[in-house]
């Protein structure tokens, strides 16, 4: 994904980049320089590939995140383009939770600012792996390298104290969006440069692979209980439909089941009529047991004798998303795996300044603040935490009065 | 216990990620939503939704019934397939006639050949509240549309069925909200992140049958609006559609479908590709979006698939 500030030109560089892998067609290619001259530019506006609503193109912003896809022979990618208006702070945050590369850009005149620290203080909560600093627009820097360097040294510094740098993988890389500098061709402009371009660093980034050490996790989603059905093979037929979201079970693997701690075996895995011997991470399969127990959505399936217990208490960062503050005295739902609790504010721990990282005593949240939380729960919830397993350490919360997503949580 | 070093695992293919993600959207629409219904044309991407909910339902029965909002101007190869295709699905078909909407007077027609496309919304609308749906599982897909590209795989209508492309629901990790009240409605699109090179690939690995039109045929063609248009196209009520106008001249041309859709706004491409294979091959060097050449009701305005969204279009 792309994050940073205002008008640091993320959606330029992935229009760049789509352009410049050949991923546009000769049509979308017509229409959006059609669409730039009647706008005036000489050149054609790269940010049209992504900026497709009809808000964004008159105020040249990006407001929601646009999903654009390109595969380079080697690799396919997903690349989203976040918004970098604080406004839309919630949207960069969609686009995080699911990314597991994010090129934060900096406008080589501007340098560091508060929104590429929030962005990257979020990129670091939700624990994405890889962070790619590029230090865009340096043709209106003249290509000098002193500007490049200044401002990787301030960045390290900030990433430092939040301990992204600590934990996790940054490169940096200058580069001229607008031109093409260091995204797929160097061109000759920065020949003191001699990392790799932008796409080499995508090319070369590990996949998604930190949950696959995770143990093994099955938010049962769906029961299937074909009894009515004509075939009488199927009277007795009770398969538990799910997801992996980590580690992996064999046909044989002694299981319980959470929270009421039945166990029993492996009796098969199914993906529709194929029977697996054994399955992993984000497979979605449907798992037959040996007993008959009595299991629903939002029970979940572990190896018996792992480390995970309901619990009715839980303590998380959470990112206030709603315009409508958060308010201790309300009731919320949280939704995590397939499994849904009322929830109370039992105390705010601390809100945390993104600019100087100090933690603040709160009584309320508003838009865009994260604080540290401790929820009291209606049911228990079985959790591990977010460092250690994102997908069972991950939930939202909803506002019942409006279904909306009001807050993404992360549990400690 | 698991142990922790242990790394047997190889990371899925591509497909085989997308179709688990899909596996999994269909049940969480399964699990969170009341009444919800798969919105089924006989197209290429519905039918490959049609597959994965064979695997994330098999051997029990859909938890969602099937249906078509039919604008009455479509290809009977590709209603006969329709039908087909759920009859040996055994599962529960449901159509709604643009048609009727006009009837009951909802729908009004500027012209008696305007496209029908875009008030498939009406009927849409009007199919909701007689069942009450209260979700409409849709074969959409981020990359065909450049306002498809933004929107939400489980994606919020109000009560007017409604999109608000400024204001949509955070959606975050894989933790679907598909919540609503009565009245309003979700959409959900399984397949959102899935290119048209994947929806063939797909239907290559999965042998997948597919009516007739989207194959290399020869058929009839006059030049419209900078398009090729089917000529003389005869419906199931005997009428014939696209006849040429004066100064039309008619060419037999060999052609395919890339999308179905209604017949007086859905172009084929020339193509000699008369097999899934070939098609892959096509794909992958077209110079040319799936819509770009062939769907003339996106080339009214540079936002018309955005505005047909916002009042209620898939
Ligand atoms: N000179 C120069 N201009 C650039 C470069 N990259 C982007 N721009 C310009 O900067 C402006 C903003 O670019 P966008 O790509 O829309 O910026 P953005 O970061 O996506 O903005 P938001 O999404 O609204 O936060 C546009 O006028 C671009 O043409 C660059 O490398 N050099
Ligand atoms: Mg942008």
């Amino acid at each position: 994904m792309t994050c940073g500030s205002v008008d640091d030109g993320k959606s330029t560089l992935i229009g760049r980049l789509l352009f410049d892998t050949k991923t546009i067609l000769a049509d979308t290619l017509t229409q959006i320089s059609n669409t730039s001259k009647k706008r005036g530019m000489e050149a054609v506006d790269l940010s049209l590939l992504t900026d497709g609503l009809q808000a964004e193109r008159e105020q040249g912003i990006t407001i929601d995140v646009a999903y654009r896809y390109f595969s380079t022979g080697t690799r396919k990618y997903i690349i989203a383009d976040a918004p970098g208006h604080e406004q839309y702070t919630r949207n960069m945050v969609t686009a995080a939770s699911t990314a597991n590369l994010a090129i934060i850009l900096i406008d080589a005149r501007r340098g560091v600012l508060t929104q590429t620290r929030r962005h990257s203080y979020l990129a670091h909560l939700v624990g994405i792996q890889h962070i790619v600093v590029a230090v865009n627009k340096m043709d209106l820097m003249n290509y000098d390298q002193a500007v490049y360097d200044k401002i990787c040294a301030d960045y390290l510094v900030f990433a430092k104290e939040i301990g992204l740098a600590q934990a996790r993988d940054i490169r940096f890389i200058p580069m001229s969006a607008l031109n093409g500098d260091m995204l797929v061709d160097r061109l000759e402009n920065m020949p003191w440069y001699t990392g790799e371009t932008l796409l080499e660093m995508l090319e070369d980034a590990p996949a998604a692979d930190e949950e696959q050490n995770a143990e093994f996790r099955f938010p049962v989603q769906f029961v299937c209980r074909p009894h009515a059905s004509a075939d009488a093979d199927l009277h007795d037929f009770r398969g538990f439909m799910g997801r992996i979201e980590s580690g992996d079970i064999a046909v044989g693997d002694a299981v319980t089941v959470l929270p009421n701690g039945y166990q029993s075996k492996v009796k098969a895995i199914q993906i529709g009529d194929a029977q697996l011997k054994s399955a992993q991470t984000e497979q979605s399969v449907t798992i037959l047991l040996e007993d008959e127990i009595d299991t629903s959505r939002g029970d979940m399936i572990v190896k018996t004798g792992s480390k995970i217990e309901p619990v009715k208490q839980i303590e998380a960062f959470v990112c206030w998303l709603s315009e409508t503050p958060m308010s201790p005295a309300r009731t919320y739902v949280i939704r995590h795996t397939t499994r849904e609790s009322k929830a109370k504010i039992a105390s705010i721990a601390y809100k945390v300044d993104v600019n100087t990282l100090e933690q603040q005593p709160a009584t309320e949240l508003k838009m865009n603040d994260i604080a540290r939380i401790n929820f009291k729960l209606a049911q228990p919830l079985m959790v591990d935490s977010y460092t250690q397993n994102r997908a069972i350490g991950a939930f939202i919360v909803i506002d019942e009065s409006t279904n909306n997503t009001v807050g993404a949580g992360m549990i400690v | 216990m698991l142990n922790k070093k242990q790394k047997n695992h190889n990371p899925l293919s591509h497909l085989d990620w997308l179709e688990a993600e899909a596996i999994h959207i269909l049940r969480e629409v399964a699990g969170q939503c009341s009444n919800p219904v798969l919105l089924f044309s006989g197209g290429k991407d519905s039918l490959c939704i049609l597959r994965l909910a064979e695997k994330a339902f098999r051997p029990g029965r859909f938890p969602f019934p099937l249906m078509h909002i039919d604008t009455g101007h479509n290809y009977q190869e590709v209603i006969d397939f329709r039908d087909q295709r759920a009859a040996e699905l055994g599962e529960r078909l449901i159509v709604r006639n643009v048609e009727d909407s006009m009837k009951r007077g909802t729908v009004v027609l500027k012209t008696s050949d305007e496209p029908r496309n875009k008030h498939q919304s009406v009927t849409l609308l009007e199919a909701i509240e007689e069942f009450g749906f209260d979700c409409c599982i849709g074969g959409a897909r981020r990359d065909e549309e450049k306002a498809r590209a933004k929107e939400r795989i489980m994606s919020f209508r109000d009560e007017f069925g409604q999109w608000d492309p400024k204001n949509q629901r955070p959606e975050l990790w894989s933790l679907y909200n598909a919540r609503s009240h009565k009245g309003e409605n979700i959409r959900a699109f399984p397949i959102s992140n899935w290119t048209e090179m994947d929806v063939w690939q797909y239907i290559e690995r999965e042998n997948l049958q597919l009516p007739s039109i989207y194959f290399a045929h020869n058929r009839d063609i006059i030049m419209r609006g900078g398009a090729m248009m089917p000529a003389n196209v005869k419906l199931a009520d005997g009428e014939v559609i696209n006849q040429p106008k004066a100064g039309e001249i008619v060419t037999n041309m060999q052609v395919r479908f890339r999308t179905v859709g209604d017949i007086t706004c859905t172009a084929p491409v020339l193509s000699d590709a008369d097999n899934v294979s070939k098609i892959v091959l096509e794909t992958a060097t077209t110079t040319i979006t799936e819509r770009g050449a062939t769907r003339l009701d996106d080339q009214t305005s540079d936002a018309s698939m955005e505005q047909r969204k916002k009042e209620g279009y898939f």
